[in-house]
């Protein structure tokens, strides 16, 4: 064959390495098949983990995007107090402000369920000016809400049995009971933020826990153009010293830092994992059996080459690395947005009494899967180079020699 | 440092790309002072067989470093959030002082690796191993430039902290940081810019086509495609990425490989990295044109090399005129 007609056909000749490389394969299922499985194993844990939660910070952003811009707390020796009702009007006057209302807001630990309730006044109705593509943080039959009743999240009605037209003891701050009747539960698609939630009407919350007319838990300050955020939160610091502005942007910010924190650390300690079964590779594949020896010798006597070999042994650490990758990604896929993260769940979401029910919008980059394949296939690939290329190296005369023993 | 399983992996395919290559120039320098290929003795032997597991490794990690120039980038745009005024990677990027020569040096020793890859190849081709001082002299050169890669990525990444909120407050605050070294992006007129680009193109698309089929102007068209490379680049932060984005004020070069502009970003770059090594690859190999041994393969091998460089260099301008005519954008 001339040098043309050879480098005229490059596939044809990995076309035909590859299939002698699955058929060598299948001859050697069983070895195979544990490995694959353990590779599989790796990358489906991996990739759980990164799904979970790059999906629940994806989550957090689209629900923090419907939150106030700036929210400002009065500070009393260090702690968060009751923001006075009066000093709003400092905070109205400063340039840039569009809007600025009180919060109520508080927890209730009830003793019964032990569980924590997040007690909310609603706000009044917004104007309709509001922008529409900012998604409400929770939908209820506004006018449900009268003196005396409340609307539950489904958390609080599922753990306290509850449904409309039940009621409620709560114990208020001089010892008296309050009931309040359930007047509605909330919409079931906005449990992560809703499910421990209680909308309670202004004047009952302020009876429950004696907070006078003047006061507020907090305000919320609308900034018309998002560039002056920054500089509004910092005069109201210089107005009002005594008070902390928290800007959507550092939640955002510090939500995003706790999430990837949580799942930097699954891979720290899942490294150990990553180690065990990249040592667990290099011995598989150092390991050659007495009859892969022959086979490599029988090659290189017919006139096969030390990078052909090579090359065969390339072809099968890609196919069982691609299967076994493509194999814990479609399982993790399944782990993670089907069965609602099953396994993971009490590691990487925290816990309460009061915990949401939510399925995750299912999430998936180009990014996520390039990391993955980084974190796994990567050291696999490394860890099988040097004893690849010892076995394409063998002599053929010594490797079948020494299986004729 | 932020505990991030991007941030992870960029650390990972670092530190094993710079591991598997001071592993090879570890043989490679034994090959450099043993190597006798008239000798029949056991160490020239297994020198021999030595190059077959360098030239396995040095495949990998270009493989590897190419993967990492992309992984680095959206590391960096994935990271932005935890920035106070990072908008996307170039951003991010800027955080410390080792963000940019970081990506610089990537760019520079992927460059290198395939260059080695190409010199090895023409090695090959020859019974005799007539390039294996030069290759390995090459892999020599090589290893200093990833340890650098290695120290500035880790210094970057380790020197990351992100702007959380702080139990008093104190917050943020437009404190502006401080820009780390600093990169300007520079933003030619557009207009002008446009000339440039299609002009010296057409130039050296028409070299490298000369090349192919006189076999003349190699030197020429090696060094035309380097440059090629480099305004291509600038081309991209000055008037192709806003045709992308459609936004006359977006000249970021790293926005175009994210999922919202369809990653057009990776077929542009691939092309170019693509295109650059090898036509620099042509310039590198032709001086070796006369050795013996290597006629007639390694003149094949350059055509072969020109025209792949020629034909991506192509392939990038069609896509970026594409790109440009489809745009809604009028400039």
């Amino acid at each position: 064959m001339d040098y043309e007609t050879q480098m005229r056909s490059p596939i044809e000749r990995q076309r035909g390495i590859i299939d002698f490389t699955l058929s060598s394969l299948m001859r050697r299922k069983v070895k195979n098949v544990g490995l694959l499985c353990l590779y599989a194993l790796i990358v489906f844990i991996l990739a759980s983990a990164i799904f979970f939660t790059s999906s629940i910070k994806k989550e957090a952003s689209l629900i923090l995007r419907g939150t106030p811009e700036i929210i400002v707390q009065k500070m009393a020796a260090g702690r968060h107090d009751l923001f006075p009702l009066r000093d709003m009007e400092a905070v109205k006057n400063v340039r840039g402000v569009a809007a600025v209302e009180g919060r109520l807001w508080g927890y209730y630990f009830d003793d019964r369920l032990g569980a924590n309730y997040t007690l909310i006044v609603p706000p009044a109705a917004r104007s309709s000016a509001e922008p529409s593509e900012a998604r409400p943080l929770f939908w209820f039959n506004a006018a449900a809400l009268e003196p005396g009743t409340i609307v539950i999240g489904e958390g609080v009605a599922r753990v306290g049995k509850l449904s409309k037209g039940d009621s409620i003891a709560f114990t208020a701050y001089d010892g008296s009971t309050i009931d309040l009747k359930v007047a509605d539960t909330l919409s079931s698609k906005s449990e992560l933020v809703s499910s421990d939630l209680i909308l309670i009407g202004e004047e009952d919350f302020r009876k429950l826990f004696d907070i006078g007319k003047d006061y507020a838990t907090d305000i919320t300050v609308e900034v018309k153009n998002p560039r002056e955020i920054p500089t509004v939160a910092s005069k109201i610091t210089r107005v009002l010293p005594d008070t902390r502005p928290i800007v959507r942007d550092e939640i955002l910010r510090t939500y995003d830092s706790i999430f990837n924190w949580r799942g930097g650390m699954m891979i720290v300690i899942l490294s150990a994992a990553i180690l065990a079964f990249v040592i667990f590779a290099w011995d598989k594949a150092s390991g050659l059996s007495a009859e892969e020896r022959q086979e490599i010798g029988i090659l290189k006597a017919v006139g096969w080459e030390t990078s052909d070999v090579i090359l065969m042994k390339f072809w099968e650490g890609a196919i069982v690395s691609l299967t076994a990758y493509f194999a814990g990604v479609i399982l993790a896929y399944v782990h993670v947005f089907l069965t609602g993260s099953l396994i993971f769940e009490p590691a990487l979401k925290g816990w309460s009494v009061l915990y949401p029910h939510f399925s995750l919008t299912p999430f998936i980059s180009a990014e996520q899967l390039i990391t993955l394949f980084f974190l796994t296939v990567v050291p696999y690939t490394i860890a099988t180079i040097v004893p690849t290329w010892r076995a394409a190296i063998i002599d053929p005369d010594a490797a079948m020699r020494q299986t004729g023993e | 440092m932020i505990l991030h399983p991007e941030v992870i992996a960029n650390l990972l395919a670092s530190y094993a790309a710079t591991f598997m290559v001071i592993y090879a120039t570890f043989y490679g320098v034994q090959i450099l002072r043993r190597w006798d290929i008239r000798s029949g003795d056991e160490l020239q032997l297994a020198l021999e067989r030595k190059t077959y597991l360098i030239s396995t490794v040095l495949t990998y990690v270009f493989a590897l470093q190419l993967f990492s120039i992309f992984l680095y980038v959206f590391t960096a745009d994935a990271l932005c959030p935890l920035f106070v005024g990072a908008m996307c990677a170039a951003g991010t990027l800027n955080v410390n002082a080792f963000g940019y020569p970081t990506l610089l040096i990537k760019i520079l020793t992927f460059m290198l690796a395939g260059l080695w890859l190409i010199l090895n190849h023409a090695d090959n081709q020859g019974y005799d191993y007539p390039l294996i001082k030069k290759k390995y002299s090459l892999l020599a050169f090589i290893v200093p430039f990833m340890i650098l890669e290695t120290i500035l990525e880790s210094a970057y990444f380790l020197g990351l902290k992100a702007d959380v909120i702080t139990s008093c407050c104190g917050s943020l605050f437009s404190i502006e940081r401080e820009a780390g070294l600093g990169f300007i992006l520079v933003s030619l007129p557009e207009r002008a810019m446009a000339w440039i680009f299609y002009v010296s193109m057409l130039c050296t698309l028409t070299c490298g086509i000369f090349f192919y089929r006189r076999g003349r102007g190699g030197y020429l068209y090696s060094i035309l495609s380097a440059m090629m490379f480099v305004v291509s680049i600038i081309s991209i932060v000055s008037f192709i990425s806003p045709y992308v984005y459609e936004l006359p004020t977006h000249h970021c070069p790293f926005c175009i490989v994210m999922r919202e502009y369809h990653y057009i970003g990776y077929f542009l770059y691939m092309l170019l990295f693509t295109a650059a090594v090898c036509g620099i690859g042509t310039g590198a190999l032709l001086p070796f044109r006369g050795v013996q041994s290597l006629t007639p393969a390694l003149g094949i091998f350059i055509r072969r090399l020109a025209i792949a460089s020629t034909g991506s260099y192509a392939a990038f301008t069609a896509i970026v005129t594409c790109e440009i005519a489809s745009s809604n954008l009028m400039m």
